[in-house]
Formats: C-alpha cells, structure tokens, sequence
C-alpha cells in the first residue's frame, strides 16, 4: 500500500562543509579513497594523477595479483620520489606481460636483464646514478619469489651486505609462474604445482622446506624490511613510502595471488589476499636493521581454511570424505605460530 | 607515444595501448543502483541512503530537501515513526543499525531552526482538490498536491490540525512546538485549512467545485467491551482521556489506574496517568509480553516510569473500586484461555485502550463506496474508493496504523490524484533488485557502535510532560549518518578505480562516478568483489 523511491547515486559534490573531526565510518579507514576524505588520506591509486607505471593492455591474466601490485608499488614510489624513478625487472610474469615486442606497458624507465641478476643489474645502476651526480633517481629492483627466493638470491644477498641504495620488491605469487607453476623455495607445503603434483600419500609440496626471505633479509640487518599485501594499499603505499625515504638496501615482500597457478577466481585476488592476512599466514610488519618495529593487527581473525578453500590447489585437502585434518591442522599451526611470533592479535602482543 | 617523453626514456616504443585486451571478456562490470533495504523498508517510501549520504558531507540542507521530497513531517516522524527501516538496515548485521529516525529527527529540527522552506516549482494546474482531516495522512497529500501544482483545501472537524498527532501522541514523545511548526510549514505553501468543519456530504463537496477529493479522517470511535459492573467507578476510554489532556481539560482519575489493553494506546494512556498524579498506573493485558502490539522500546520506557504491567489477566467483574481479573493461559495455537483462577485489583478508574474503528458514516452513503472487512475504506491500487475521484488513505483504509503509513499513503494518493487529474495514470518506476547484505564488501567498513539517544531524568519523566528522548548534536548526527554503508550505491570510494588490474575504469569527478573503459577490461571482477557497497554487477557479455 505505499509508495517507494528507489536508491540512487550521488549527486553533485557536496559543499565544503564536511570536517574531519567525525571519522569516515562509511568507509571506515580502509577504502581507497573517499569523497569526504582529506587529499592527504587517500591512497595514491585514488587520485587521477598516479603514475600508472604499468598502463593498460598489458597481456596478464585477468585478476593478476602481480600486475597490481607492481602498478601499486612504483606509483607510490614515483610519488615518493617526484616521478624520478628507474625499475630494473628480473624475468617472470611482470617481466613478459608487460613487454612483448614491440609494446611496452610501462610508463617509467624500465630495465630488463636476465633472470638471476636483477639486484646486481640495480646495484649497478645505482652506482652509475652516483657516478653522474644524480642522487635524486631512485632505483627499484623487483622480481618474482622464483627469482627472490631462488636464482637471484646470491646477487640478492650481496645487494644487502654491501648496503646498495636500492630498493628491492619481491612479488610473491608462490611459485614460477610464468613457466607454468613449477615449485619455488617460497611455495607453500601442500600446494600443487606442476612439480609437486597432488598425487600419492602426501600430496603437493612438502611440509618444512622453503626459505622465509623477509627473515633472511633481516639477517643482513639491512636498514628496512617489509611485507605488504595487494589487500591493504593503505599499509602497502605506506611501507614503499617510508622504504623510499630511507638510503641503502631495503627489501619489500608483497603477497599477490595467481589466479592461474592458485586455481582461484579472477575476482577472487584481493579476497584471498586479505585471507591470507587475516587468518595469519601472511604476517604483515616492518623491520629496521633486523629488528621487527612494527606489525599490522589482524582485524577479524579467520581459519586458514577460509583462505585455503577457494584455492584449486589445496583441493586435494578438502575430497569429500577424505578431508586431510591432520594437514590443515599443521598449516594452522603454522598460522598460530605467526600470530604468536609478530603479536599478530589484541591477546597476543608483540 | 607522442608529446614529451618520460624521464630518461629515449626511444619511442609501441604502448601496450595499442593491444585492446578488452576482447579477452566473458563477463562485463555494469555499475548499477540496487534498493538499499532502509528505502525498500519505509512506508512512506523515503530515499533514506540518499538523504544520508548528503548528511553525510554536512550539506544539512540537501539532505533536508531530499528528505521532504518524500515525508513533509520529518522532525514530527523522527519522533514517532517506528522506524521499519531500522530493522532492515544491513548494518545491524555487522553491528547495530543506523539510527536513521535519530538523523532524520536532527534534520528535521535543524531545517525548522534555520526555517529552511520547500519550493513549489510548477505552475498552478487550476485543479481544486479537497482534503478531509488534518491528520498527518490529510497533511501529507496536502502537501505534495500543493507541490504538484494542485490548490488544496483540508477541512478539519477539529479545533487544531494534527489528528492522532496532537490528540493520541502525547506532548512528551512529541512536543507541541514542533509539530506546529511543521504543520505551518505545510499551510505556508498556499494550503487553505478550515477548522471546525466536519464534512458530512461529498457529493456536495464535489458539487462545490473540488476536481478530487482525498479523505483521511482517521479511526476515532473507541471500541469497548462488556464488563459486568455492579457499581462501576469512572470508566472512560484512552483516545478521549488522551485528547481532553490535550485540550487542558484532564479528567480526575484518581490515585489508582487501570489501563485496559496491550497496545501503544494503552502505553500512552497509562504514562498519561503517571504524569497526571496517578500513584499507581497499571496495565491489565490478556496476553504475553511477547505478544503485546506494543513496541518493546514502549513497553519499557513505560516500566521505567513506574508503570506496573499484569500480563495474561482479563477483567472480569467490577464493583466500585473492585477489580476482579482472571488469569489466562497461552494455549498450543497462542490463544488466551481462561484457567478459573480469580485475583482481585483496587482501581479509581479505568481506561479502555482496546483500539478504535473508523466512522464510515458519511461515507457509507456515497454511491459506489465500499466497506471492507474490519469495517474501514475499501480502495484499490491507485487509492481511489469505488467512487471516481473520491480517495482515502491513513487509518480508515486497510493496512497498518501509523504516522509512517499514513504520511505514505498521502503521498501515494497525491501522486495518483495528480495523475487522474491529468487524465494520466501514475506508473510506479520499477523497483530495483535489493541491496542484500550479501551484496556488500563489509571489509572496509570500520567498527562503530550506534549512537545512543539521550533521556530524560527519571523523576522528571514521572512528574511533567516535558520530551523523554534527546536529539542529536550535530557532531552525533554527522557520525551516525557516516555509519551509512551506502547500500547498492556509489559513494565515491575509489576502490574501483584502484583495484582494476588493468587500469580500466575511468574517474569522471565528484559527483559524477565512473565507466569502465571496455577496451581494456578484461572483466576479472575484482571491481565488483571489492566494491564495499555492491554498486557493481557482472553481467555475461553478449557477444
Ligand atoms: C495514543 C496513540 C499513540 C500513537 N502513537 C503512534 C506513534 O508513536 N507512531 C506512529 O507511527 N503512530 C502512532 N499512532 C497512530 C497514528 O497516530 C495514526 O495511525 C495516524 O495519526 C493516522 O493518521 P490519519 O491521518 O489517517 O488519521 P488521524 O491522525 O486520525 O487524523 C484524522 C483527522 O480527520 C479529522 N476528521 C475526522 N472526521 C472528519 C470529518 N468528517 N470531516 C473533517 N475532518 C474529520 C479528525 O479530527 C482528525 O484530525 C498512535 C495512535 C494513538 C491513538
Ligand atoms: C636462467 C633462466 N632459467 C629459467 C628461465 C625461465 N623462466 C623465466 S620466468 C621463470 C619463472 C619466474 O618465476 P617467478 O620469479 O616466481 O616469477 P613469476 O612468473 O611467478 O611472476 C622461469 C623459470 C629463464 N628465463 N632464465
Ligand atoms: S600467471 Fe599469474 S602472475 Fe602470471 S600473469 Fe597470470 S595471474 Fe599474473
Ligand atoms: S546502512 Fe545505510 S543504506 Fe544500508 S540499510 Fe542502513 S541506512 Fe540504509
Ligand atoms: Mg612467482
């Protein structure tokens, strides 16, 4: 019996009459950007004027974690640095996508070498920008965990001792993605992969291998060290800028997930990240000269089955029937295990 | 590449640009306005996300306008209304609800303090229309005609305009000051009201000139019951006791009280009494609590006064001040049963609050007029009674009573009258799929608990009919709009536009939202997952 409008969409901006003395619980602190938001609040890929270091028509899979979190990171370090920026690649996904002969998607100057070399290719060029003078270029070295964790470690690890002013980011999507989802030290126990197959008594890769490299970084007591996650740009942008502000080595480890080699929904990449934070198995933090400074509470703590489920490559534990409780059990464990090392919760205080 | 070059970058290689991924899509990201579930709620079919998201901002003012687009009485329901939406707020599934009455009150008193007025914007469509009952439903239609362009009569048969606003509502949920004020906000418009003019003949109502005619006259014959009384006390019922306090003209009722019945009525009538002097105010009801038609909220603001409630007791015999009541049982079907067990009361006199009929009298005679079951109006869709151009709406036609559904039903008659009028017919837009809960991110939204309404102190409550419930500041009414998720609407987040692996959707500036650039969305969804207010549908590409 009654009359009823329907919702709509805003209307013209509204005067300057909003203050910020009353916070944005519409939106809390944890959307992009917001209307009512000061400048200074948003993120970088809120404003128009970001970088776009990668621009469109790049060849990733749709829902790439990994070309998000590239574009993340060198807009907030062009930012950062007044768009005086110079990003060497390791080869990989980011690598190959972006630049297929003769197109490039890349809208800062690029540099690309082989594989296991990008930290000495960066550390060279920082040591050339040094040679002219110009101390205002930034150099950012990045790579997939395949070349982070594996062949590129060696180069890596001296980048660190001999303190090179460069900023290293790993994008760690957890296996050798760009050559068909082979295992790498940073793959988790139980995935599958094309080399630990979800086949016989233990299926996928095993329990108690691979390398921590944040941690390894920290052993060189480096002046900064960082994970992040293409689930809180807030915090990413955050820790690139402070990255960005600091000379010497500094290494970022950002979380983003493959829709390919994870067997997840395409829409599903920001989702599973922020599980894998929330359920603890992706602990968020700073560290400066090898001492943890600073962690990211988790907000409302899940099971890590909730993060594990919609990924293709863990169904092996969840057969019908044949559910591996003993599995899931020891990643849980490893889960409770983070939360207690980084007081990752208000009962568990660093 | 063209113009300038990057920093440093000195060939000019082909951009990725050139590579249109956008034909890799299966599903396309269409950006949409779903029905957030507060609107879907509210009888009187206000666009409440709307009017919060310019709260929102501060821009009291937009907010207001947008509010009376569709309610004229906004301070008077943020006092009264029983606020359905609340109960259907997505919010109150992450925490508790916004307080949307608190706001919409605050909106209300703020636009009556800087006298903020409506505009009639069409010209006069030189069609006479006649309102029978100044009762928020009678207001209500009014209200819009007059905005629409109608000229508006209301004839009252009262004193004062209100209805059941002014003689059912006592002064302490809803102050007289305010709701004079809106009522003469309406009447500034242009709308002529004559008090103290009973209508009694619509034919020649119509025969005066009036092109249509809309009758709200309300549901005011009490309805009574048969008690045997031997030598009965003061018997009256609550509607008269209620409407001679209002007068000034309170009736002795005596140091004890009892107030028959279980609904809002009797709620009223027996706080009524605790203010009048009343050292005992008690409700005798025949059902449960949990099946009181009192709101629970009333039902406590009640007991916090005082107010004693005996449940599952009907009175049975009266002699003099002796009250006998039996005790009832709650059978299998939830039915009141008698158990043969007798308890006595001592009472001054009784209030019967056992609900009210419509007098159909006047109408009744009309040719065409039906009568529907529970003896109200019957209408049809558009609000018309069988008579052409004779509408009816509020307590006299079939569906709940309240302020809410009768200020709905007003407009909804409007909006028809304004059609017959025309000889057009109003079509209702269709309605958009509703904004679910489910189809929220509720991620990004921060924890804040709901402001809570100040109350009266207790001793004050008890002697005076001074207000009980305290508005917001403005501070509280600013953070309690902000609790708004903006259910199934943009509200400018940038979270799309941030998310988009590929760069593909396109700002177009405050106010104005965003696109998807369909050359290079490959159509992930990311946008739509991550949408905090489900504002994004993927709909499988066509081609
Ligand atoms: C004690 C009490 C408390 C209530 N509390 C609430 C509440 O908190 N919230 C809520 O939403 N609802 C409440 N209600 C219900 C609400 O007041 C009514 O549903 C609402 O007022 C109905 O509006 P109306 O316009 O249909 O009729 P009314 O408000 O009854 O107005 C009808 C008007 O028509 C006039 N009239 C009658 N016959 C004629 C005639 N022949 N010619 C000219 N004029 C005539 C009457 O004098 C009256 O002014 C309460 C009701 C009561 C009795
Ligand atoms: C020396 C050498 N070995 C092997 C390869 C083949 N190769 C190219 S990319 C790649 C995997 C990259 O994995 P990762 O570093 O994790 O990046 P991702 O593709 O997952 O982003 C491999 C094995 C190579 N290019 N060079
Ligand atoms: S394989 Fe994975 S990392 Fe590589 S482009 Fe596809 S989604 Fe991105
Ligand atoms: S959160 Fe806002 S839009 Fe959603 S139901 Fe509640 S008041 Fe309405
Ligand atoms: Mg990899």
């Amino acid at each position: 019996m009654t009359e009823e409008t329907t919702g709509s969409t805003p209307g013209p901006a509204s005067p300057a009459a909003a203050t910020q003395r009353v916070r944005f619980y519409q939106t809390g602190t944890h959307t992009l950007g917001n209307r009512l938001m000061d400048a200074e609040s948003r993120t970088v890929q809120a404003s128009t004027d970001r970088a776009n270091a990668i621009t469109s028509g790049h060849r990733a899979c749709q829902g790439c974690g990994e070309a998000l979190g590239a574009r993340y990171a060198l807009d907030a370090a062009m930012r950062a640095a007044g768009g005086k920026v110079v990003a060497v690649n390791a080869t990989g996904c980011l690598e190959v996508f972006t630049t297929p002969y003769p197109e490039t998607s890349w809208q800062i100057p690029w540099l690309h070498s082989v594989f296991g070399n990008a930290p000495a290719v960066a550390s060279g060029v920082a040591a050339g920008l040094r040679m002219r003078g110009q101390k205002d270029v930034r150099v950012v070295a990045q790579g997939g965990d395949g070349s982070t964790t594996d062949i590129g470690f060696g180069c890596l690890s001296g980048m660190f001792e001999r303190n090179d002013d460069v900023l290293y980011i790993c994008y760690d999507n957890e296996a050798y993605m760009n050559t068909g989802v082979q295992r790498s030290s940073a793959t988790p126990p139980a995935a599958r992969t094309a080399t630990t197959p979800a086949l016989g008594a233990a299926p996928g890769n095993v329990f108690g291998t691979g390398k921590n490299l944040p941690r390894i970084a920290m052993a060189h007591e480096i002046p900064y060290v960082a994970t992040a996650s293409v689930a809180d740009l807030h915090d990413l942008e955050a820790k690139v800028t402070r990255a960005m502000a600091i000379c010497g080595a500094r290494y970022i480890h950002v979380h983003v997930p493959c829709p390919l080699g994870w067997g997840s929904a395409s829409h599903d990449t920001i989702r599973l990240a922020r599980l894998a934070v929330e359920s603890g198995l992706f602990p968020l933090f700073e560290a400066e000269h090898g001492e943890v400074t600073a962690v990211k509470k988790i907000r409302r703590k899940v099971p890590v089955e909730d993060y594990l489920r919609p990924q293709r490559r863990f169904a092996h534990l969840f057969r019908p029937g044949h559910e591996d409780t003993q599995r899931l059990a020891a990643i849980q464990a490893m889960a409770d295990a983070n939360i207690r090392r980084y007081g990752l919760t208000e009962e568990a205080p660093l | 590449m063209t113009g300038t070059l990057p920093f440093a970058i000195t060939l000019d290689p082909g951009t990725s640009r050139l590579n249109h991924t956008g034909t890799w899509r299966t599903e396309r990201p269409v950006y949409l306005s779903r029905m957030p579930p507060c609107n879907h709620a509210c009888p009187a079919g206000e666009n409440i996300q709307n009017w919060l998201f310019h709260a929102e901002s501060g821009d009291y003012a937009a907010a207001w306008a947008a509010l009376i687009a569709e309610n004229p009485l906004p301070a008077v329901m943020g006092r009264v209304c029983y606020h359905p939406c609340e109960g259907a707020c997505n919010r109150g599934q992450l925490d508790e609800a916004v307080s949307i009455h608190a706001v919409e009150r605050f909106l209300g008193d703020h636009a009556l303090r800087e006298g903020l007025v409506p505009r009639v914007e069409v010209p006069p469509s030189g069609r006479r229309v006649l309102v029978v009952g100044a009762g928020p439903s009678g207001l209500s239609a009014a209200s819009h005609l007059t905005r629409m362009g109608h000229a508006v009569t209301i004839r009252e048969a009262g004193p004062l305009p209100g209805g059941m606003m002014r003689f059912g509502i006592p002064k302490y949920r809803l102050p007289r000051d305010i709701l004079d004020a809106e009522i003469a906000r309406i009447l500034r418009l242009g709308v002529t009201l004559e008090l103290n003019t009973k209508v009694t003949d619509i034919d020649a109502a119509f025969a005066e000139g009036f092109d249509a005619i809309f009758t709200a006259v309300g549901a005011h014959l009490a309805k009574r019951t048969a008690i045997p009384a031997h030598a009965a006390g003061r018997i009256l019922d609550a509607v008269t006791l209620l409407a001679q306090v209002e007068l000034g003209e309170a009736p002795q009722l005596g140091r004890r009280v009892i107030v028959y019945g279980g609904g809002n009525t009797a709620m009223d009538a027996a706080r009524t009494a605790k203010r009048l002097g009343a050292e005992e105010a008690m409700i005798v009801y025949r059902r449960s609590r949990d099946q009181m038609p009192a709101h629970a909220f009333e039902v406590q603001e009640a007991e916090d006064e005082g107010v004693l409630i005996h449940w599952l007791r009907t009175i049975t015999d009266i002699d003099a001040s002796t009250f006998t009541v039996e005790k009832m049982e709650i059978d299998a079907e939830g039915r009141p049963q008698p158990t043969g067990t007798f308890e006595t009361l001592e009472a001054d006199s009784l209030v019967l609050a056992l609900g009210q009929d419509v007098d159909t009298g006047f109408l009744a005679r009309v040719p065409g007029v039906q009568i529907a079951k529970d003896g109200v109006i019957a209408v049809d869709a558009q609000m018309m009674t069988g008579r052409a151009g004779l509408f009816a709406g509020g307590d006299m036609v079939p569906a709940e009573r309240t302020v809410t559904v009768a200020v709905g039903h007003g407009k909804k008659a409007a909006r028809h009258i304004d059609a017959w009028l025309r000889g057009t017919t109003h079509v209702k837009p269709p309605r958009p799929a509703l904004a679910g809960f489910e189809t929220l991110n509720t991620w990004y939204y921060d924890d804040a608990p709901q402001t809570r309404q100040e109350h009266l102190a207790l001793l004050r409550r008890q002697t005076g009919f001074e207000e009980v419930t305290h508005g917001l500041t403005e501070d509280t009414a600013l953070y309690e709009a902000r609790r708004c998720l903006s259910c199934g609407n943009c509200f400018e987040c940038d979270n799309c536009f941030g998310v988009c692996p590929d760069n593909a959707v396109i700002k177009l500036g405050p106010g104005a939202g965003f696109a998807i650039d369909y050359d290079y969305c490959k159509g992930c969804g990311i946008c739509a997952t991550e949408c905090p207010c489900g504002a994004i549908q993927m709909l499988p590409e066509t081609t």
